[in-house]
C-alpha cells in the first residue's frame, strides 16, 4: 500500500528525517510513535506532499508520489488530519465536510448557474454523503454550526470526517486524541476501529499516549531524532531497550 | 428634500461602480492578502476593450461587456501568474511593491498604446431621462443600466462564492491554504479563478465608468481604483458584503458632498471619513476581528 524507501528531509544542515523506511500493508492500522520533536509530523508532511523529500522514494499503490503537490496526493487517496486542529473555522460544519469532497465532484460552473441536472444531483448526493459521515461521528445535529463553535472533542472528530470525505485509501491521523479525556479517547478509538472496517481503510496514526497506541495498533514504528529506531508489535516495542532509552533516558534502563 | 433624493440616486449609481471595483480588491485580498494595486488598470483595460468592441467591432453593450470581462480576466490571470505567483513565498511587502510597479507599468503602457488623449465613450444606449414623482426627480436610463448591471454582477458573485464548488474552495483557501490543498484543492487554480472574478468585475466597472463619465483615458483607473480601495477598507477588507456597503456609502457621500457643498471637497471628505472609521473601528464596518491563527 505505502512504502517509504530511504527518505530524508534536510532543513538546512539539520536532518529532520534520516533514511526513513516504512511499509504499510492494505488494511493495517499502524502507529508511529516517538518523543517530542522526533519528526513524526514531518514524516506526515512528506507523505502528503507538504514537504518534498530531499532524498528517497515514497510509493503509494505502486507509484512514486514524492514531491507531488498536496492536492494531487490527496486526490490519489491519502488524507490526513492535523495535530493542531485546522478546520475552516468560519465555515459551517457541513461545508467543512463538503470541502473534503472537492476532488470528487464534477460539474461545470455553467451547470451551477442554471441549476442544471448534474448540479442538482451532485449537490444532493454530496449533502447526503456529508450527513451520513456526520452521523457516524454523531455530529449530525451540528451541521449548520460554525466549526469554530464546536467543543474541542467535536472539532477533532469533524477533522476526521473532513478527511474521510476525500475518500482516502490511506488515512493519516496526527494525534487524534490529543487533549481528549480518557473517556473521549476510548470512544474515539472505537470509532477509528469502526471506520477502518466500514470504509476499508488503512490507517497510520501518530500518538503520544503510549497506552493508547499499544491498545489499538497492530504494528508500531518508533521514531527518534528523525530515524526509525524500532519496529514491531506493541509487545515487542514495549520491551525494546532502545525505545525505553529514547523515552526515558539511558539511566532508566540500568535502574 | 428633492436635492437629497436626487443626490442619493446619483450616489447609488456611482457607488455601485465603486462597489464592483472594491469587490475585486477585497476578493484578492481575502485569498492572498495582497492589495492588488494594478486593479485600477484592469478596469482601464476593460474600458478600452469595451470601447473597441462597440466603436470598432460594432457589438452591442452586452457583448462588449462580455468581451471586456474576458480580456480583463486574461490580463488579470497573466499578471498573477507572472508577477505575483513567483513571490508567493516571499514577504507581503515585496508583492505589494510589485503590484504598485505593475500598476505603473500598465498605466504608462496604456499611454503608449492608447495615446494620451481622452477618448469619447460611445453612448451605447440612448440617454432617456425618466421623471419620477411628477418630475421632481430625474433618473437617466444610464443610471438604471449601471445600477442594474452592478447588482446583477454582485448577485452572481454571491451565488458563486456561496453555492458552488469553486466558491467553497475559495472560502477554504482564504482560510487556510495548506489545509485546503490537503483536502484535494488545487490552490493555484483557485487563486487564478479569484483573479478571473475580480478582473471581470473590474472590467464591468470600467465599461460602466466609460458610460458614466462618457470619456475614457489610460489613467482613468487610478482615482476610482484608489476610491474603491478606500471603500473596501471602509467596509472591512476581505469581507464581500463590506466591499458592497463601502462602495455604495462612498458613492453616496461623494454625491452628497458635491450636491450640497462643492465637488472640490468630495475627495478630501471621502478620505476623512475613512480615517474616522478606521479610528473608531480599525477592521472596517463589517470587518471581523482578526484573531491570531494558531
Amino acid at each position: 500500500m505505502f512504502k517509504a524507501k530511504k527518505v530524508s528531509k534536510m532543513f538546512g544542515g539539520l536532518a529532520a528525517i534520516k533514511d526513513l523506511h516504512l511499509h504499510i500493508e492494505p488494511g493495517e492500522l499502524v502507529g508511529l510513535i516517538g518523543p517530542n520533536g522526533a519528526g513524526k509530523t514531518t514524516a506526515f508532511n512528506l507523505m502528503t506532499g507538504v514537504y518534498s523529500p530531499t532524498e528517497g522514494e515514497l510509493c503509494f499503490v505502486g507509484e512514486n508520489v514524492a514531491g507531488l503537490k498536496p492536492y494531487i496526493i490527496t486526490n490519489k487517496g491519502i488524507a490526513r488530519t492535523f495535530q493542531n486542529i485546522r478546520l475552516f473555522k468560519s465555515m459551517s460544519v457541513i461545508d467543512n465536510v463538503k470541502v473534503g469532497f472537492h476532488g470528487h465532484i464534477q460539474y461545470s460552473l455553467f451547470s451551477a448557474f442554471f441549476h442544471g441536472k448534474t448540479y442538482r444531483t451532485v449537490e444532493t448526493e454530496m449533502e447526503n454523503r456529508a450527513m451520513h459521515l456526520l452521523q457516524i461521528f454523531n455530529l449530525q445535529d451540528k451541521r449548520d454550526e460554525l466549526a469554530s463553535n464546536l467543543p474541542y472533542g467535536e472539532q477533532r472528530r469533524l477533522e476526521i470526517v473532513r478527511a474521510l470525505a476525500a475518500k482516502p485509501k490511506l488515512l493519516l491521523l496526527d494525534e487524534p486524541a490529543a487533549g481528549m479525556n480518557p473517556q473521549e479517547t476510548k470512544q474515539l478509538m472505537a470509532l477509528i476501529h469502526k471506520i477502518r472496517q466500514d470504509f476499508q481503510l488503512t490507517i497510520l496514526l501518530i500518538e503520544h499516549d503510549m497506552s493508547l497506541v499499544m491498545g489499538i495498533c497492530e504494528r508500531l514504528y518508533v521514531l527518534d531524532y528523525g530515524r526509525i529506531i524500532a519496529e514491531g508489535t506493541p509487545e515487542e516495542i514495549k520491551n525494546n531497550p532502545k525505545v525505553i532509552e529514547a523515552y526515558l533516558g539511558e539511566e532508566a534502563l540500568h535502574a | 428634500m428633492e436635492t437629497l433624493i436626487a443626490q442619493i440616486l446619483n450616489g447609488l449609481s456611482l457607488g455601485s461602480i465603486y462597489a464592483l471595483i472594491a469587490l475585486g480588491y477585497t476578493m484578492v485580498y481575502g485569498i492572498i492578502q495582497l492589495i492588488n494595486f494594478a486593479h485600477g488598470e484592469i478596469l482601464m483595460i476593460g474600458a478600452y476593450v469595451g470601447y473597441f468592441s462597440v466603436a470598432v467591432l460594432g457589438l452591442n453593450i452586452y457583448m462588449a461587456l462580455l468581451l471586456s470581462m474576458f480580456v480583463s480576466s486574461l490580463v488579470g490571470v497573466l499578471i498573477e501568474r507572472i508577477a505575483y505567483k513567483p513571490l508567493r513565498k516571499s514577504g507581503r511587502l515585496s508583492v505589494l511593491i510589485t503590484a504598485i510597479g505593475m500598476s505603473l507599468l500598465l498605466q504608462n503602457g496604456g499611454l503608449i498604446v492608447f495615446g494620451t488623449d481622452f477618448v469619447p465613450f460611445p453612448q451605447v444606449i440612448e440617454r432617456i431621462p425618466y421623471r419620477l414623482f411628477g418630475g421632481r426627480f430625474v433618473v437617466t436610463s444610464h443610471q438604471i443600466l449601471i445600477f442594474a448591471v452592478s447588482i446583477l454582477m454582485m448577485l452572481l458573485l454571491q451565488y458563486i462564492v456561496g453555492y458552488t464548488k469553486i466558491g467553497m474552495a475559495m472560502r477554504a483557501v482564504s482560510y487556510d491554504k495548506e489545509a485546503a490543498s490537503l483536502m484535494g484543492i488545487n490552490v493555484d487554480n483557485v487563486i487564478s479563478f479569484t483573479f478571473v472574478i475580480g478582473s471581470s468585475l473590474g472590467a464591468v466597472a470600467g465599461v460602466l465608468l466609460g458610460l458614466y463619465y462618457q470619456t475614457i483615458h489610460p489613467l482613468m483607473g487610478f482615482m476610482p481604483g484608489l476610491k474603491a480601495f478606500v471603500a473596501a477598507v471602509l467596509g472591512g477588507i476581505g469581507v464581500i458584503p463590506g466591499a458592497m456597503l463601502g462602495g455604495f456609502l462612498l458613492g453616496i457621500i461623494e454625491a452628497l458632498v458635491s450636491g450640497y457643498w462643492s465637488t472640490t471637497y468630495k475627495d478630501p471628505v471621502v478620505f476623512v471619513v475613512l480615517i474616522v472609521i478606521l479610528i473608531v473601528k480599525p477592521t472596517g464596518l463589517l470587518g471581523k476581528n482578526t484573531s491570531e491563527k494558531v
